[in-house]
């Protein structure tokens, strides 16, 4: 991991304000940050790890424990809201047996909840992965879990 | 909507266009592009037309949309099924597919031509004008429609000092929100003493439910490069960043093409143009914080650090990125530059209203018939844009309010739709012209939980560094939260009109400064559901699940047992023929049962502050059923 950590970070040498663009590289490789990783970029930055804690607890974007193999999120915007979002919410939550910010214990979901997707005009909405799935009914909702369920990464 | 014809590029072709916006691709419209390429070729028809992606068109709710120049057709969800007909039917045979058209929203009648679309019609496309209309990842398209002409005649015959001037006598205004003058902000950084000056381009979009700034980067990310560079030009910045929103993956990627494009085409980077002046931009990510969309916070944010905002002065103008001078400038406002500079700082100003220059573009959404991305005069009507270009509130429902501004602005009722939108008249009605998110809601939804929505927003996006919003914003609610489930107190409407005052007045940013308008607006225009909630323990809207109860009509109940087998938590008895019965001491009120009955029946019904006399036990159905 230390080499693939180090191909990450050697774009980001002597670069100023280089902290948050290192953090989404390194998760968008390895779906997280781990302590170790953080030391590591604590080492390269020249910085205390604490003040990179202080930075990545700051944004939501950041998660410190690994991300199941689906990952799906579900919005809690106001349009989304306003059609009936929380409903989706629940179903989901439901389906899966996770709650929000949880990972199933199998690790193939994580389920977590976005302010907009931009995509308002398609409320209510989530995403499975990449995917966007827009005016969604619970009903809609026990159709994806069928299909998706077993398929890995899809 | 194309303006000019380039006829190396467009030639004598017809131009299929297929919209390939966050939207539509999610509805498929990648596969609707594939397919229509495909059929095009088999059927030899590729010498008479070509297809092309556009972005968004902001009409999303009718996506995929497919519409074909010159002719001006337009066709709705269109799937990749429908693609056969098209290409056989219209392409070939010049015969448009009639079951695809647009519906009017009243009358049903089909609509052929998005020219006589009430949504298209009344809108005044100035900043949009190429949304929609034009392949966003194609430079040539855009310099074909007109595209850096602007900054052209900006960078080779204008001053700095004059492109500040004609952005002055524009009278644009920020579209951010706060709608500051842009030309006078242009012109305090251009004064601000330092070489090393700094352009941002702000599409954080924190809104939630808003998404214009997303179309306009996902349909003419060009334009907002265009702006920005001009921007940095006139206050004399070489390094520009764009800080985007991390939920837009699309929007991204187009901007990352188009700034390798201009990149490439010499109209970014050392002496664009020719003209000396050297402007380079880099793309820094959101992290997903609310208050980074506030500008000192912003600017953390791009530091590296935690988006704190910070007290000012000093200004941005003054002091910003790495204690530069810098400038910060909303998607919309760039977007908005080139159109002044082509046609000039006089024509824009007659645009609009006295005090509010130009157009306001809004993402309508909610519980209207056409959700999408509207731009029209400052001045024009809430009604108008709800009703005449919105269509008005589908299913026969009530118009409730309308709530402009997100989180950071107010709920309006129905005695003001004949309200002009400008910045001065939302402010004083206790809303916000905001960055133009526009949410329509009808008797549906509960005020109360409405503004309890918004409050928890602002108060998980908090920064947490001033007492009046990190704490204020809790307090108000624990009490919104305690009224939404039935334990509203006397007295709990002034508690949060105190608090109101007390976070708006003692916040450092916007952010608290703004939080509590959801809350002090629906006080101010719908106290008495507020009083229902407290006094009666009742929800006029069926929203508020602590207070409403479900009942199973022992007339209507057929005993088909189909609520009984979806019911989660088991509190449906009965079995075959019998009436069911709902236990309402194991009812968690999630609402299953009403949504699985079938509606021929519509035996379940939900009320909120009364009891239903129903059988104990279950009986059977009556035999004449
Ligand atoms: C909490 C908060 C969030 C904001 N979010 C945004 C945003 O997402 N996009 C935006 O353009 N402006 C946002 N603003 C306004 C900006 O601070 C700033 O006024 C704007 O970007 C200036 O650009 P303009 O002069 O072109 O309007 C926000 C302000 C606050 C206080
Ligand atoms: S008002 Fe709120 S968001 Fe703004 S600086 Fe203070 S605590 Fe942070
Ligand atoms: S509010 Fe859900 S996508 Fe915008």
């Amino acid at each position: 991991m230390t080499q693939e950590l180090a191909e990450i970070l050697a774009p980001y040498k002597g670069r100023r304000g280089s902290l948050i663009p290192i953090l989404q590289a390194v998760q968008a490789k390895l779906g997280y940050l781990p302590e170790e990783a953080v030391v590591q970029i604590a080492r390269f930055l020249g910085t205390p790890e604490s003040e990179i804690y202080g930075v990545l607890t700051f944004y939501a974007q950041f998660r410190t424990s690994p991300v199941g193999r689906n990952l799906v999120t579900v919005c809690r915007g106001t349009a989304c809201h306003v059609q009936g979002g929380a409903r989706i919410l629940a179903e989901v939550e439901r389906r899966l047996g996770i709650k929000e910010a949880e990972t199933s214990p199998d690790m193939e979901y994580s389920l977590e909840t976005v302010a907009c997707l931009g995509c308002c005009a398609l409320a209510p909405t989530m995403v499975i992965n990449t995917e966007v799935h827009g005016q969604m009914t619970t009903k809609k909702v026990a159709e994806l879990f069928s299909k998706t369920k077993g398929e890995g990464q899809g | 909507m194309k303006h000019v014809e380039d006829s190396t590029h467009i030639n004598s072709r017809g131009t299929v266009f297929v919209c390939g916006g966050t939207g539509c691709i999610s509805s498929k419209s990648d596969q609707v592009r594939a397919g229509l390429d495909g059929e095009i070729t088999r059927l030899g028809l590729a010498k008479a037309f070509e297809v092309k992606f556009t972005g968004c068109h902001g009409f999303c709710q009718q996506g995929p949309i497919v519409h074909l120049e010159p002719e001006g057709i337009l066709y709705t969800h269109v799937r990749p099924e429908d693609v056969r007909e098209i290409a056989e039917s219209h392409l070939r045979d010049g015969k448009p597919v009639e079951r695809l058209f647009y519906r009017d929203q009243v009358t049903g009648a089909p609509i052929p031509y998005h020219r006589d679309i009430e949504f298209y019609e009344k809108q005044q496309r100035v900043v949009l004008h190429n949304c929609g209309n034009i392949d966003p990842e194609d430079i040539d398209d855009y310099s074909a429609s007109g595209g850096y002409e602007s900054m052209r005649k900006a960078l080779l015959e204008m001053t700095p000092e004059q492109v500040i001037e004609e952005i002055k006598h524009s009278g644009l205004r920020g579209r951010g929100g706060a709608g500051f003058p842009t030309g006078l902000k242009w012109e305090f950084c251009r004064k601000a003493p330092g070489q090393e000056k700094y352009m941002v381009c702000n599409a954080d979009e924190g809104d939630p439910g808003a998404f214009m700034d997303r179309s306009i980067l996902e349909a003419d990310p060009h334009s907002v490069i265009e702006g920005m560079t001009i921007a940095a030009y006139a206050i004399g910045a070489t390094t520009g960043y764009i800080y985007a929103r991390a939920e837009y993956p699309l929007a991204i990627r187009r901007l990352r093409i188009a700034l390798s494009q201009a990149q490439q085409h010499g109209l970014l980077g050392h002496s664009i143009l020719g003209s000396g002046f050297d402007f380079e931009v880099e793309i820094k990510e959101g992290a997903g914080a609310f208050v980074c969309g506030e500008e000192t916070a912003l600017m953390a944010s791009i530091e590296g650090k935690r988006g704190m905002p910070r007290p000012r002065p000093p200004f941005p103008a003054q002091s910003g990125l790495w204690g530069k001078p810098t400038n910060i400038n909303n998607v919309k406002t760039l977007a908005t530059i080139p159109v002044i500079i082509s046609l000039g700082a006089e024509a824009f100003a007659r645009i609009g209203t006295a005090e509010s220059k130009g157009t306001a573009i809004f993402a309508l959404t909610g519980k209207v018939a056409n959700d999408g991305l509207v731009e029209v005069p400052m001045g024009t009507t809430l009604r108008t844009i709800i009703y005449e270009i919105g269509g008005g509130i589908p299913d026969g429902k009530r118009f409730k309010a309308v709530q402009t501004g997100g989180p950071s602005g107010g709920c309006l009722p129905a005695e003001l739709l004949d309200l002009p939108v400008d910045y001065e008249t939302l402010t004083q009605a206790g809303s916000i012209m905001g960055s133009g998110g526009m949410i329509v809601v009808d008797e549906d939804t509960c005020i109360v939980d409405f503004a309890r929505f918004f409050l928890t927003f602002t108060q998980a996006e908090s920064c947490g560094k001033c007492a009046p919003c990190r704490v204020g914003t809790r307090k108000m609610l624990d009490i919104l939260e305690r009224i939404t489930r039935g334990g509203g107190q006397e007295g709990d409407i002034d508690k949060l009109q105190q608090l109101a005052e007390t976070v708006r007045d003692g916040s450092l940013c916007a952010l608290g400064g703004t939080a509590p308008n959801p809350v002090l607006t629906t006080l101010r225009y719908f106290r008495s559901e507020y009083e229902e909630h407290i006094r009666n323990q009742r929800c006029p809207a069926l929203v508020c699940k602590d207070l409403v109860s479900y009942y199973i009509l022992p007339d209507r109940c057929q005993g088909c047992m189909i609520c009984l087998r979806n019911c989660p938590v088991g509190a449906i008895r009965g079995d075959k023929r019998l009436i069911h019965v709902i236990d309402q001491s194991k009812c968690t009120h999630c609402g299953t049962c009403l949504d699985v009955c079938p509606p021929k029946f519509g035996a379940v019904t939900k009320v909120s502050g009364e009891e239903i006399e129903v059988p104990h036990d279950p009986i059977p159905v009556s035999p004449s059923k």
